[in-house]
């Protein structure tokens, strides 16, 4: 090798040294693991090598119940947070005034820490012997009951947890559709105007597909990102969320691995390629369907 | 009626539409504004109230009848928020460091260096960016541990410094730089290094501030592997402390305490956002990735 | 600085690695270029003259071949060692320094006994910027100066190291009409004050020959010839150099030669006694027409644009190698723009022949330019 080659190399070696040891060799780990059998972290001895691991898994009733929340989250927050998110873009891109000022506002969830403020909303929420709680007082004012949305119904942890979701992820999705709506060039605007096209019509024919790639792009990351759900519910329910049967595909891997019920690596190993497989494949689907309207249109 | 009169009389009603409509915006927005706004509001209000008036509150109050700073006091007597807030600090500041130092190399070397087997390589950089952190968490975690590095800092940076996101988006930046500034510091007899030093660094300084804005954020609110590396009060980031605080902290029901460390806690990113809004909005946009 | 390029050779792998081989950028490229001259290297965009400059200022080592300053063999030395400055096209200033902070840039280079104290270099600056007639500027940034000015800057840049050799790569190419004359007089003027040796890479052919001592038009990485900027143009050893040169572009028709007779087309044009009969590629220049009644050369008129001083004649001929030709006669010609055809009359000394083959001009008696040729 010579010496320019050289050169560049140890330019990388930092880069390398770090990728390698703390992600390459992971991930061809993570599979010897997840095969390895009755495998004990403290002697580091394993029995024999199979799929045990991952019938074990996918017979867990956590797993099975993590992978139910996760779904049910995945499948109510993706949607319902890509079209308020386009509702709140496409009101703001239509304003003048205050638009930054909103814009900073809605940006702000995105710059705190989830899990303190996922505190904030589990006051909010708690229903406790001492107090209802603040959105228990507004349902009440509206001639509901109150409900323990902490510690009570499953539907009722469940609709805490989208929400907090949604209002989590809002801001990423809200910037990128303000930023792609600015894009659009103004020009086709004023040319459908000129032509008599109604505002509906205009955002349907004009504005929808000039944007699509990116809503497409928010899709995708919304699947891969609320299939992850880890921190934002743990902010709500604390750490222990088998026993609120809250967990998710994630939080069952870091319990398996370290945790209540930890020290595990082969089974969190199973669960998390279980997760990468299903993330992989949402993700597939999502590009052919993609790629379809994109023919289409 | 004539047409003219009929006219006037829809251009009225249509600019009377208009402002419905613009009506109704504003008032969608002001509403989502304050859905944003509240719990923020609610986290600063609640760590004011005193304990008794909190807890004396069946119908929670709007606003505080007896303001009080001591929750704050007891958020950093009773826990040991400040320790969690000087570790959360120094995990930061030495993290963020080194990732700099890591990917201004390489993204130096990808740029500008010709090697033997660099496009190769770079695709293997690119193709690592899909690789989740879950997958690699598991094996980093035995690592640590068994490198004997749980509760320190060594283990929770380590795994933490590098970034092939960040690596690609200054590489992209760099290659922006036109090829005859290189050629002129040749000519002028400039070494690689302080071309990159002199020329690149300054140059391309918007992004690597927009990088280590978007680090800084990402490690402050870390979460995952601390827990995962620290089961020792001492090690703990904020992420971390505050759950700890909520389990075992004030005792469950000192909500107003919690809420001080809460709000102190979050003060240090708004503080970094609303300075630098105009930059981290602009680098999320580029290719942050959250929710 | 006496330079000398000895056979130089620039081989690269091929860029398509399907196709493999290698390409050739400058082959067997031999030149001398005197001390303190103003050398122009001429030619199309991908002929290899960028690669030449490259080569002298070190950017690029030969593949085969030796460079010489003077006595001294720099073909493996790198830039710095050479003692060469460099403007380039797009000026490369550096956007975040100011402009005495980019003149000052490669003096912040200099190691072991060269370098130099603050206030020398600080001084030298000075003494660069006002050679350029800068000095006012010196606190600007880059992005706050127009072209014109960026350009100052970099040959001062180029200057303040007090080069031995000066390297200018297409200059003038981002300025727009007006200020690429001035500064190609300033060009000429700071290299006649400090004497250094300069060699100025254009595109430009009317750029290169009004300020070169000498030209050296090249083609695919070969020299097609070296000479005086007006022999050049007047007397082409080929068909490339002789349209290469020259605005509004020599006129390029298939020819024959019968007994002695030169025919384009059908037309008898004049004799050209001395060359073998047998097709020739006959250049005219644009000057080299005259409306005449009974001109040899009958051709379709097109179009007439009256320029004031002169007359710009757009035809058409069957033989041309082009979809029109263009003759500048001047404006007291009468041209009938109502007929069809025009006739020309052509000027032996303005008709250049050249073998259809090879490209290589074929001399006849009268093609001289008369007394004053340069040779």
């Amino acid at each position: 090798m010579n010496t320019r080659s050289l050169k560049g190399w140890l330019y990388l070696i930092p880069a390398i040294a770090f990728l390698g040891v703390f992600v390459v060799y992971p991930l061809f780990d993570v599979f010897i693991y997840s095969f390895e059998e009755g495998y004990n972290s403290a002697s580091q001895t394993y029995f024999g090598v199979g799929t045990y691991n991952y019938s074990y898994v996918l017979r867990d009733p956590y797993f099975i119940q993590a992978l139910k929340n996760t779904f049910i989250l995945v499948i109510i927050t993706v949607p319902l947070s890509t079209l308020l998110a386009l509702a709140i873009s496409v009101a703001l891109s239509s304003i003048k005034k205050l638009q930054e000022l909103y814009q900073t506002i809605y940006f702000l969830p995105y710059v705190t820490n989830t899990l303190a403020v996922g505190l904030v909303f589990m006051i909010l929420f708690q229903k406790t012997p001492y107090s209802d709680g603040f959105v228990n007082q507004i349902i009440m004012a509206f001639g509901g009951n109150a409900v323990d949305f902490i510690d009570g119904p499953y539907w009722a942890k469940m609709t805490v947890m989208c929400i907090y979701t949604i209002w989590v992820v809002l801001p990423f999705k809200i910037l990128i559709l303000t930023s792609a709506l600015a894009s659009v060039n103004p020009d086709y605007y004023k040319a459908a105007r000129v032509d008599g096209t109604s505002s509906w019509r205009i955002f349907y024919r004009i504005t929808l597909p000039m944007i699509s790639p990116m809503i497409f792009y928010l899709i995708i990351t919304g699947f891969i990102g609320a299939f992850k759900a880890y921190g934002d519910v743990v902010g709500i329910f604390g750490t222990n969320l088998n026993a609120a049967g809250m967990n998710t595909i994630v939080g069952y891997v870091y319990d398996m691995l370290y945790g209540n019920s930890g020290g595990y690596p082969s089974y969190a190993s199973a669960a998390a390629l279980i997760l990468f497989v299903i993330v992989l494949t949402i993700t597939c689907i999502n590009l052919l369907v993609q790629r379809r309207s994109v023919q289409t249109s | 009626m004539s047409d003219v009169a009929l006219d006037q009389e829809q251009g009225r009603s249509f600019a009377r539409g208009q402002k419905i409509r613009k009506v109704l915006t504003y008032v969608f927005l002001t509403i989502w504004a304050l859905v944003v706004l509240f719990p923020f509001y609610w986290m600063v209000l609640t760590s004011i109230k005193t304990y008794s008036s909190y807890n004396g509150e069946y119908v929670p109050q709007l606003v505080a009848t007896d303001p009080t700073l001591q929750n704050y006091t007891d958020a950093f007597t009773a826990v040991p928020l400040a320790r969690y807030f000087t570790n959360t600090v120094i995990f930061t500041v030495i993290t963020t460091a080194l990732m700099l130092m890591v990917i201004v190399l390489a993204a130096f070397a990808f740029s500008r260096l010709d090697f033997a087997g660099k496009d190769l390589l770079f695709t293997v950089f690119l193709s690592l960016m899909m690789i989740p952190n879950e997958l690699v968490i598991i094996t980093n975690f035995v690592t640590i541990t068994d490198l004997g590095l749980r509760n320190t800092f060594t283990g929770l940076i380590l795994p933490s410094v590098t970034s092939v996101f960040y690596i690609y988006l200054l590489k992209e930046n760099f290659d922006q730089i036109p090829d005859e500034l290189y050629k002129a510091a040749k000519v002028d007899g400039t070494s690689d290094f302080k071309y990159l030093m002199r020329v690149m660094i300054p140059i391309c300084k918007p992004t690597i501030i927009t990088v280590l804005l978007l680090k800084v954020i990402e490690c402050w609110n870390s979460y995952v592997w601390p827990r995962l590396i620290t089961d020792n009060q001492l090690y703990f980031l904020v992420s971390n402390g505050i759950q700890e605080i909520r389990e075992n902290g004030f005792g469950r029901e000192n909500i107003p305490a919690m809420m001080a460390a809460v709000v102190v806690i979050s003060i240090p990113l708004i503080v970094l956002f609303i300075i630098f809004r105009k930059k981290i909005m602009e680098g999320v946009s580029r290719g942050g990735t959250k929710g | 600085m006496k330079i000398v390029l000895e056979h130089i050779t620039k081989r690269y792998p091929n860029r398509n690695r399907k196709v493999g081989g290698v390409f050739t950028a400058v082959d067997d490229f031999d030149l001398t270029i005197p001390d303190g001259k103003l050398i122009g290297l001429l030619g199309p965009s991908g002929c290899g003259k960028s690669t030449t400059l490259n080569m002298i200022c070190g950017l690029e080592t030969p593949t085969e071949g030796k460079i010489w300053f003077g006595e001294t063999d720099v073909t493996n030395l790198t830039p710095e060692l050479r003692g060469v400055g460099m403007v380039f096209q797009s000026y490369a200033l550096y956007p975040h320094m100011t402009v005495r902070e980019n003149i000052m840039f490669p003096l912040g280079n200099l190691k072991g006994p060269d370098k130099l104290s603050k206030e020398e270099m600080l001084r030298r600056v000075e003494e660069a910027a006002g050679l350029v007639q800068i000095d006012e500027l010196l606190d600007r940034k880059p992005s706050e100066m127009s072209g014109g000015q960026q350009q100052r800057v970099a040959i001062a840049r180029a200057l303040v190291k007090t080069p031995k050799v000066l390297l200018l790569d297409e200059p003038l190419s981002n300025l727009d009409a007006r200020l690429r004359l001035s500064t190609r007089e300033e060009i000429r003027r700071i290299q006649r004050e400090t004497g250094i040796t300069t060699i100025f890479v254009t595109h430009d052919q009317e750029e290169a020959m009004s300020i070169s001592d000498q030209i050296v038009v090249m083609e695919k990485g070969v020299i097609r010839q070296v000479g005086k900027p007006q022999h050049v143009y007047d007397e082409p050893e080929n068909l490339f150099v002789s349209k290469f040169l020259g605005t509004p572009p020599i006129n390029v028709f298939a020819g024959r030669v019968v007994d002695g007779r030169l025919f384009i087309g059908d037309d008898e044009v004049f004799a050209v006694p001395g060359v073998a009969d047998g097709a020739v590629t006959v250049g005219i220049r644009p000057e080299g027409f005259q409306p005449a009644t009974h001109g040899a050369l009958h051709c379709e008129l097109v179009a007439v644009e009256r320029m004031g001083r002169d007359t710009s004649v757009v035809a058409k001929h069957l033989a041309l190698d082009a979809v029109q030709m263009r003759a500048i006669v001047t404006s007291d010609a009468r041209i009938d723009r109502s007929v069809e055809t025009v006739c020309f009359a052509v000027r032996p000394e303005k008709c250049r022949l050249f073998d259809p083959k090879t490209g290589e001009r074929i001399r006849f008696d009268g093609d001289a330019v008369g007394e004053g040729a340069t040779r």
